[in-house]
Parts: structure tokens; sequence; C-alpha cells
């Protein structure tokens, strides 16, 4: 399954937080969410895309976004990796059933047994607006997120 | 493909002509140590190429990663009002691994290495155009698809290659 496509209505999950908590898409109606599905907390690529958007949360704040950032990993996993890196939000454990939420989204890669490198930018009513996967290794960077965040306003 | 969207302007730090066949422009981190190793790297080019090549830094701090790269940055842009940002730039990257592990006096250092009116330095760092202007390339980087450091964009294009390859990107459009 392709991922879910712009118009989608986008699918709500539960998930924990590095910290134990459990966060929903829900928490968040009324605001855009900028959900990022990565495949390992430590790999490379993920630690550089993870960086740069740690530098960009002011951005995200101006156009009263919330950015969440999901992947297989467990919550204690999560919170090492976050800790170490200095990310201030949330990396949500998309653990048991492993994979389920990046599967509602299409971001799921059966054969390596993690989400895909997949960007969603869900609007304040929760439908997509946009969305792009990126090739595992390639680093997709922000300005498509940007663009799609100042197209709501 | 991704294209720089600020275009090179009076305002860069540019080293070598306007009217050169190629323009470098490199999207920096000083505290990021790919940057630091690509520093020789650039000046292995821009020996190699002379005057086909013109070069443009510009900043680009990941600022939770590498605490010190604000400051280094700063550093480097209030050395401009003295007509020094490339000695500053030079000293910061050739020293990077002396410096970034410590608590920033080190990085201090460079001030009086390069030779700098500490007075007239101290007032610089004041004046908010200094952090703006770290922010503009920041924010101008992330706009043209500048997903980590260094991000180099040659003519405008960003290279998607490694560092190393840019020397032949490089010879490429000379030769055309």
């Amino acid at each position: 399954m392709p991922i879910l496509q712009p118009g989608s209505a986008a699918p709500a999950f539960s998930l924990h937080d590095g910290a134990g908590h459990p966060v929903s898409l829900a928490d968040f109606s009324g605001r855009p969410v900028v959900l990022v599905f990565y495949p390992f907390d430590w790999s490379p690529v993920c630690g550089d895309q993870l960086a740069l958007y740690n530098e960009l949360l002011d951005e995200f704040d101006a156009q009263k976004a919330q950015l969440l950032a999901l992947s297989v990993d467990s919550t204690y996993c999560h919170a090492a990796f976050a800790r170490d890196r200095k990310y201030r939000f949330p990396l949500l454990a998309d653990f048991e059933p492993k994979g389920q939420v990046a599967r509602a989204y299409g971001a799921y890669e059966p054969h390596e047994g993690c989400a895909e490198r997949a960007l969603f930018v869900i609007e304040a009513s929760g439908v997509i607006r946009w969305s792009y996967l990126s090739p595992m290794d390639v680093n997709p960077g922000a300005d498509g997120i940007l663009k799609a965040l100042e197209s709501l306003s | 493909m991704t294209q720089l969207t600020i275009a090179v302007g009076a305002d860069d730090h540019a080293e070598g002509d306007a009217s050169a066949a190629v323009t470098l422009v490199e999207y920096g981190d000083y505290q990021c140590p790919y940057c630091g190793a690509a520093y020789p790297l650039v000046k292995q080019l821009q020996k190699q190429f002379g005057d086909d090549l013109r070069f443009v830094f510009r900043n680009f701090p990941l600022t939770q990663a590498h605490p010190l790269a604000q400051m280094a940055a700063e550093l480097a842009e209030a050395a401009a009002a003295q007509e020094k940002f490339w000695p500053m730039h030079d000293w910061i990257y050739e020293n990077q691994e002396q410096w970034s592990g410590g608590d920033g006096e080190e990085l201090l250092g460079g001030i009086a290495a390069v030779g700098l009116d500490a007075v007239k330095l101290e007032h610089a760092l004041k004046q908010p155009q200094v952090a703006r202007r770290i922010k503009a390339d920041f924010n101008g980087g992330v706009r043209s698809g500048v997903n980590g450091t260094p991000g180099f964009f040659v003519n405008g294009r960003l290279h998607q290659g490694s560092p190393q390859a840019l020397a032949q990107v490089i010879s490429r459009l000379i030769d055309r």
C-alpha cells in the first residue's frame, strides 16, 4: 500500500513517548501536526534528519504546528536517543503491535521491519494536506514540510 | 532537483570573483566534524580551480547538536566588521579539534590568534544583525533543501554526492 495521500483522513492513534506518557493525535486537534515516520533511532540518516527538525521547532511553533516523530523503537530506546541528541519534541514508540500506526499510514517496510521515511502534514481538521515518501537512505530535509505548513494559513 | 533559493549577492562572504565559471556555496556548521573534514577539501578545490571558482560560506549551525556552533558563527560574523571574516572562518575550522570539546574559552582564543581588536569585536557581537544574519542563512538553507552539514551547492544546484566528488562536478562545469 502506498503512503496515504492528501485528502485522506489521518488515522487516529495513541502511543507512548520516551517518558512513557500516552500521546494521541487527538491531543492536537485544532492544530496542524507534522508527522515524521523514520526507520530507527541511532541510525545516521535519521539522526541528521531529526537534528534538522529540532532546529526548526520555532518555525513549527510559528505555524502553531506540533511535530511528532515515530519509529518502531521502544520507549526506553527513544528516551536514550532523545537525551543524547537533545531532541525537544516527542518520539513515539510504534512498538506493539509493531508498526501498527506506520501500517495505517501506508508507511511500513515489512522486509526491514521498520517504518519508512515518510512525512505527513495534517491540517487542523485532521485531514492529510501533504505527504512525502523519501528513499530510506535519503534525508528529505524540511523544505517540503515548511511549504505545506504555509499553504495551510 | 533542489535549487538554491537565495541567490549569491553582495552581502555574502565570498572568496574569488563573481565572474568565475563556478560558484560553490557551502552551508556549514563550525562545530560539525564533517564540515571540519570538508574544510581542507574546499581549500584544495580553490587551489586547483583558481580564478574559475568562487567560494561562498553561509551559516547552518545545528545548535542543539553542537553547543558551540552558534558562538563560532557569531565570532566569524562579528570578525567581518573588521574585514577578518575569512581569517576567523579559517582559524575556527583549522582548530576545530582543539576547541570543540571545550566550554568556549579555547574558541575565544581565535580572537587574539587572528589579530582582532577585542573591544571592537565585543561591540560587533552585540549587534542584533549578527544573530539575524545567521538565522537568515539557516532559514534560506532549509528552504533550499539543505538537510545536514556541510550542504554544498554548485552553481545553484544542491550537490547530492560526497564532498570528495565536488572536484569532478566543478571541472565538468568549467570544461563546458
